[in-house]
């Protein structure tokens, strides 16, 4: 096995570097294959999470441009689409059975695949090591694995988009029992299998990735780097694998169990059902119990996607504001309440399940008690940009769009946090509204951000300024135009994953509604690959990183050399002596994390 | 041939947008790379203000196409008090929004890069700090103090007298049992449902209870003033009793049946005279739950205890159409499974 072989010889190359740190870098010739492939740098791993996440992106934002097609012009026929589709679009018409494959797909791919995987995994891998002075995670074997365990997971998802009966039909959260029953829909028969086993392998990946985060950021900071001198990306990082590890294996279980169900005849979720004229064996089964299942992960799963996005926006709202992020031990403190929270409160996705009132207003109080730490971290970032000196790159101008929209998706979560209104709009387009807003689009933009403004130093070059803004503007100006009216759809009861309202009259008032919706999306989809094109131009051809520290930036990542090689410092690690913070002190523009203090310093 | 030209534009759009962008970068170079930032750093300064103010009157705009598009009043109490609640949060949210949003974004342009500006050294204040986290507490309180009172009013027990009917969803249909004189639902057991033999609800024959059940389709009578409790459940896979007019939603769970109680305000036909002759109390299913989710469609009548007596008065009992001579049986089943067809036609139709 020529692979383990060079495994081995690349793992004496690491701990060689660790114990002469002083003798300066050392080029250890690598092949091709353990360079670029199966490659243990935990830039080259972020690197490969970013693509595979973009990849991802792209498609899952594709299958949104084409279900909007049809919500937004439901009567015209889309000839081109049979052409690609086949019988999935006879007529040019997006069928029922391929409307509803499109939405699960969207929604898992992005949550999961783009989300999770391509967020943390690109940034936590990026980051963890350079902001906190470590060589490489504590695992760089494991760390390998998790992306090569996404990798094969994301193969078999895209297996399942081109079987027969095409792939999981049953909405991102695959409820059952209409996931456990062939019968009951074409996507519930092979598409599901592959829909579960791709997510147990994310999950195995997911495990290996966070465990490695946690053990990296416990164990491997440079000397002098106390938890209270971490950047904020690591504390959200940080946080997020700790959510990560905790609830994936709940979701794993949950899994397992609807994988019994389908084929060995258990009933853990089936009960009195009779389904295409046929009455089943199973009894004492409850579909609930899986909903509880999912949403013990499926909750903490979108602070797993939000949290690596508000760490990254502090860490460039501060940068670029050239003054420290304000109350850093607050910022601290509200991460932890929401991890915390985070676990208490998967119910609220429940309350029209019929679950016990009582148990609903605990979860309520639960729910809304979030908002509070919430307050204060977007409290925080308005006042860490007051009486700033602001420099608008891309990247702070993402991290100011995020704020703009997590308030915006987060003043909606207190009203459907709050079971007396979730009766009304429970499941209707002010959810879709909502959660788009919340943590879709708002952590796409922590992410660009984050691109933004670490593309130097992974790849040492710059992406194009001008195309940087333009996607800006568009993206969020679209992002208002798209989202904030379906807020009125959902006011107006109108129900989620419907793709045709010709039938209702109380749903079928906002067709020229759904045409502006359906055009704005194609138009931001076009500038987003706009963006892609101008990160893979720029790979090759962008401006390049002339100093070491283009952002005049306090963090370790910015002692490194532009590009750094395996063991990302040349010579020793270096040793940190204050908080990350020191913007603007002491009449200075920025004193790095590295700067010894001096006698006579002010604090902070 | 149009979504080729679309294409073709798309494609010609970008390539003039990379050609401009990548010429910027050579005119920063030319300019002076410095000059050049600082320019782009006023145009987003004075973008991010003038988003703001477009924004706000976009909320504005949107607000006045729209807000005549979403429903009209609530037809229950239940509704009315669900509406209370989205004022009391929606003015609180709101003036929340409109303060974050204006200082996040005059902030950002007041405060701008310029050469004689310091930035201010403001690493935390205890006070302030205190401040934000005591009054949002304060207004959340609030609001789950009210949210959980409406909250327990509609979950409450329904009344004594309500009259019941029961709901049971199956793929793509809502079929209603109500419990005739004894005010009494018989009872059932999946392993009974027979359609062929005119017993698709389960019910146990041998009960005695279940003999003057009335059992319909698609479309619910139910009894203006009075309340009503909804005993739900389902057949194959989960399905939700969407009540958009009336603001309440129930799922509709295979094996655990759940319930929802309410008291209708109007009837249908005071609805028509009030906002159209095309209005209806519509039941849709608000949970995911096949291919044809999206026309699982019920309607609601609402009307008078005597029209509804009299509707009941001319339905026969499922006990008597199951268990009549055989030739008596024939038209009964007959015009059911007309009904049947022809809600199935429609949602096929709407393909």
């Amino acid at each position: 096995m020529s692979n383990e072989s060079t495994i081995h010889v690349h793992e004496g190359a690491v701990t060689h570097d660790v114990h002469h740190d002083g003798n300066g870098h050392h080029h250890h010739h690598q092949s091709f294959v353990s360079k670029y492939i199966f490659s243990q740098d935990h830039k080259t791993i972020a690197k490969q999470f970013l693509i595979t996440g973009i990849i991802w992106a792209v498609i899952g934002a594709l299958f949104s441009v084409l279900f909007r097609l049809q919500l937004g012009f439901p009567d015209q026929s889309f000839p081109i689409l049979e052409t690609v589709f086949g019988k999935w679009a006879k007529g040019g018409k997006i069928v029922p059975e391929f409307y509803y494959a499109l939405i699960t797909m969207h929604g898992t791919i992005l949550v999961f695949f783009v989300l999770t995987a391509g967020l943390s995994g690109t940034f936590a891998n990026l980051l963890i090591p350079l902001q906190v002075g470590a060589r490489d995670m504590a695992s760089p074997f494991m760390n390998m694995l998790s992306y090569w365990f996404f990798f094969l997971a994301s193969v078999v998802m895209m297996s399942s988009l081109f079987i027969e009966t095409g792939p999981a039909s049953g909405g991102w959260t695959s409820y059952p029992p209409l996931s456990a029953l062939g019968q009951a829909s074409m996507g519930s028969k092979t598409g599901m299998d592959l829909w579960i086993v791709s997510m147990a392998l994310f999950v195995v990946s997911s495990l290996l990735g966070g465990l490695n985060y946690i053990a990296t950021i416990l164990n491997m900071r440079t000397k002098g780097m106390s938890m209270t001198r971490m950047p904020l990306t690591i504390w959200g990082l940080f946080f997020t694998a700790i959510l990560g590890v905790l609830s994936f294996p709940v979701l794993l279980s949950g899994f397992i169990l609807l994988l019994f169900d389908r084929h060995l005849g258990t009933s853990f979720y089936l009960s009195d059902i009779y389904v295409a004229g046929n009455i089943l064996p199973n009894e004492g089964g409850s579909a609930i119990l899986y909903q509880h299942l999912f949403w013990f992960l499926g909750h903490p799963e979108v602070y797993i996607i939000i949290l690596p996005a508000m760490g990254m926006v502090s860490e460039i709202m501060s940068v670029n504001s050239r003054k420290p992020i304000f109350g850093y031990m607050a910022m601290i403190g509200s991460l932890f309440a929401i991890a915390i929270l985070a676990f208490l409160v998967w119910a609220h996705h429940m309350f029209v399940t019929g679950m016990n009132p009582f148990l609903g207003s605990v979860f309520v109080l639960l729910t809304l008690l979030i908002a509070i730490p919430s307050a204060i971290k977007v409290f925080n970032w308005i006042t860490t940009i007051w009486r700033g000196n602001i420099r608008f790159t891309p990247a702070m101008l993402f991290a100011i769009g995020f704020v703009s929209l997590f308030i915006s998706g987060g003043l909606t979560g207190i009203w459907l946090g709050n079971s007396t209104i979730d009766i009304h709009v429970h499941d209707t387009y002010f959810v879709i509204a909502h959660f788009h807003i919340v943590m879709g689009v708002s952590a796409f933009f922590g992410m660009f951000a984050g691109v933004y403004h670490w593309y130097p130093k992974m790849f040492g070059r710059y992406l194009n300024n001008t195309l940087g803004y333009i996607h800006f503007w568009v993206t969020l100006a679209g992002a208002y135009l798209i989202f904030w009216p379906m807020h009125y759809m959902g006011l107006a009861g109108v129900p989620r994953r419907y793709l045709d309202f010709t039938l209702w009259t109380s749903f079928n008032k906002f067709g020229d509604l759904n045409k502006m919706i359906s055009i704005v999306t194609i138009v931001v989809f076009a500038v987003n690959l706009m963006f892609v094109f101008n990160f893979f131009y720029s790979i090759f051809k962008g401006r390049k990183v002339r100093t070491q520290n283009p952002w005049n930036a306090n963090t370790l990542e910015w002692t490194t050399p532009i590009n750094p090689g395996h063991g990302n410092w040349e010579g020793d690690i270096p040793e940190v002596h204050r908080w990350p913070y020191d913007y603007g002190k002491d009449g200075r523009d920025f004193i790095p994390q590295t700067e010894p203090v001096k006698p006579g310093e002010s604090g902070h | 041939m149009s979504t080729t030209w679309i294409i073709v534009a798309l494609i010609l759009g970008f390539l003039v947008v990379f050609q401009i962008a990548k010429a910027s970068e050579y005119v920063a170079i030319l300019k002076g790379e410095e000059r050049t930032r600082k320019e782009s750093n006023r145009i987003n300064a004075f973008l991010l203000l003038a988003f703001l103010i477009i924004g706000l009157i976009g909320v504005w705009y949107c607000n006045e196409r729209l807000k005549d598009k979403i429903l009209p009043e609530a037809a229950s109490q239940h509704g009315e008090r669900i509406d209370t609640m989205i004022w009391i949060t929606l003015i609180i949210t709101f003036i929340v929004f409109v303060i974050t949003q204006v200082l996040l974004f005059w902030f950002a342009f007041k405060y701008q890069e310029k050469e004689n500006r310091k930035a201010y050294f403001f690493p935390h204040d205890n006070r302030l700090e205190v401040i934000w986290t005591v009054v949002p507490a304060i207004v959340l309180t609030i609001l789950v103090g009210f949210g959980l009172y409406y909250w327990f009013q509609i979950t409450g027990d329904a009344p004594k007298d309500a009259q019941i009917v029961e709901v049971t969803g199956s793929q793509f249909k809502w079929e209603f049992r109500y419990p005739g004189k004894d005010n009494k639902l018989g009872r059932r057991y999946f392993k009974e449902i027979n359609e062929t033999k005119s017993n698709p609800l389960g019910q146990i024959w041998s009960d005695p209870d279940n003999q003057d059940d009335v059992v319909a389709s698609q479309e619910m009578h139910i009894v203006v003033g009075k309340p009503v409790k909804l005993i739900i459940g389902a057949k194959d896979v989960i399905h939700d009793v969407g009540l958009a007019h009336f603001r309440l939603k129930m799922d509709a769970v295979p094996g655990i049946p759940t319930t929802m109680w309410f008291t209708p305000k109007y009837t249908t036909r005071q609805m028509k005279e009030k906002y159209g002759s095309d209005f209806n109390y519509e039941i849709s299913c608000d949970q995911m739950c096949g291919a044809g989710h999206y026309g699982m469609r019920g309607v609601i009548v609402v009307e008078s205890q005597a029209e509804f007596n009299a509707w009941l008065a001319q339905k026969q009992p499922q006990y008597a159409v199951a268990n009549a001579p055989a030739p008596a049986a024939t038209p009964a089943t007959g015009a059911k499974a007309d009904s049947t067809t022809a809600n199935g036609g429609q949602a096929k139709a709407s393909r």
